[in-house]
This record gives structure tokens, sequence and C-alpha cells, in this order.
């Protein structure tokens, strides 16, 4: 199956990433934007989606500095349908 | 007293750690998917971006096979210098507690910084000079930020207005528990040469060496 993984800078992390995008923002004359984090996005395709939590402490996320998700198939699916 | 240097694909400063090695003692690589560590006293991880340094700083070089020798060294009470990406693949390998994060500036800083010895008495700053001695040594790193969510034991820590790059507490290096592995941004192997303007990187590797001469005469 595909599965998307989505990873956060857990709460409490400093992101400057976040924080230079958010200050970007209303230059561009987008007002009311607050509390910018940027992750990553992974996506793959799985066999045995049971392995994923596993994959996912192991290598494809710090847990001392990130939090992750994982976003299940018909989730992504339909994602797909509304990004048209 | 042999150091062995790590090499990785990417690593970029391992030569120059095997030069600075090689002024206290004798010193040879190490290949990323050699498992033999040859014997050496004490191994040293060296800066550059190993694997590309994909995904995270230190992710994938962690998973090296010459990395599960180096964690069996260290359980055995080897020393282990980690140096820049080194100090990412040790806290990546969970051989130090903590993690670098992206500097706060988001830009890759390449300077000289004063650092406070805080612990003087550790298996790499011995021959430092004692408590108050400050190195001058230069960082150049992207991801320098330490973090960690535990109490850990400094070793070094950036000079008052020195911090280059957001480390909590200006924590420039770490050692595990047992005072064996230790881990710092800054770049010893790079101060050893009066003609680059300071020798007291030279300072870590002569610890090394006294510290490894008293282990085996004891």
């Amino acid at each position: 199956m595909r599965a998307r993984i989505l990873v956060r800078p857990k709460a409490g992390i400093l992101d400057p990433q976040g924080q230079a995008v958010q200050r970007a923002l209303p230059a561009l004359g987008f007002e009311g934007v607050g509390g910018v984090r940027i992750g990553r996005l992974i996506e793959l395709d799985v066999e045995d989606p049971s392995q994923l939590p596993a994959m996912c402490e192991r290598l494809l996320v710090n847990p001392l500095i990130e939090d992750y998700e994982i976003v299940p198939e018909h989730i992504c699916a339909g994602d797909e349908a509304v990004q048209t | 007293m042999k150091f062995g240097v790590v090499r990785f694909p990417g690593s970029c400063d391992d030569v120059d750690a095997l030069l600075a090695a090689e002024r206290v003692g004798e010193a040879e690589l190490l290949w990323h998917q050699d498992r033999d560590l040859h014997g050496v006293d004490a191994v040293v991880i060296p800066g550059g971006f190993s694997y590309g340094d994909y995904l995270r700083c230190g992710a994938i070089a962690r998973f090296a096979p010459v990395m599960e020798s180096v964690a069996e060294f260290a359980r055995e009470g080897g020393l282990v210098l980690g140096i820049c990406n080194g100090f990412q693949v040790l806290c990546e390998a969970g051989l130090l507690p903590g993690a670098l994060l992206p500097n706060i500036s988001l830009r890759f800083v390449f300077r000289q910084v004063w650092l406070d010895v805080a612990d003087p008495d550790t298996a790499f700053t011995e021959s430092s000079g004692g408590r108050g001695r400050v190195l001058s040594i230069p960082v150049k790193h992207t991801t320098g930020r330490y973090y960690s969510p535990e109490p850990v034991h400094v070793v070094l820590r950036y000079a008052a207005g020195e911090n280059p790059n957001g480390s909590q507490d200006d924590i420039a290096g770490v050692c595990n528990e047992q005072g064996n592995v230790f881990g710092l941004m800054p770049h010893p192997e790079h101060a050893v040469d009066p003609l680059t303007g300071s020798t007291d990187g030279l300072t870590i590797f002569e610890s090394m060496r006294a510290h490894v001469g008293d282990t085996i005469s004891v």
C-alpha cells in the first residue's frame, strides 16, 4: 500500500524555518498567519504497513525532536481527489 | 597509542583528523564498511556529510557496519571522539544524549570561537589546562544547535557571546555518563598548527593520549 508519514518538529522545539516563513507571509500581504511549523513528508509503498511505526522509530524519525503521524491509505487517496 | 579515524562516504575532515591525531600518536583510517577496528586505542568520527546527510545529519551513517563495532568498543570503555558530523552520528546512534538541530540563523556558520572548558577532568580535556581555561577552535556547520530534554554532562561551552547556533545553555560538547564518548561541534583537528592561528585543538588529542597511556600503564 501507499503510505504517507508526516514528520513534525516536536512541540516546544524552536523551528526557525517556520518563524522565517511566518515573517515572510505578511510581507506579501497575507495577514493573520501564526504558528507556522515546517516538517517533512515521507511517502512510500509498503507491503506490510504494520512495520511503519518501527520504521519511523528506528530511522525515519528522531523521536527526541520529532513527532510523526502515519496517514492511512484511504485518506491519502481522498487527498488526491481533492487536490485536482 | 593508535587512533582510528572513520571514513564514511561524504566525510571531509577525515584527513585533517588523521593528521591531528598523528601529532600525538599513530593514526589510521577505518572504512565505514569494515567491522574490524584494527586494534586502535581510540576512535574518531570526523566531520563532513556522511551519506549525504540525507534524512537527518548522521541518521544513515549510524547504521554503517563500522558503527556496530564502534558501539561495542564504546560499551567496553574505549574512547570515542565525534567531531561535528561525528557528533551528530553519535547522537543519532544513541551513544550520546540529545540531538543537533538547524542553527537558529538557518545559515552556515564558519568562524573561530572561544570555548570554556566546563569539565577539565574528562578523558578529552585533562590536558586542556584546567578549569577556567578557554580554547580557541573553529566551528563550521549548519546543524549545530544542541538540544537535550534531559540534563547532560557538559564538557565544553561556547564562551559568553560566542554561541554560533543557538545551542541550549551554550553547549558545544557533551560526553556520555561513563565519560568515554565525547562529541563536539567545533573542530579541534583544524586547530593544531600555529600557522592557522591556534593549537588549542591539540589538547583534545593530547588528553586522549594521556588517558589511554594511564589506562595502559595501570
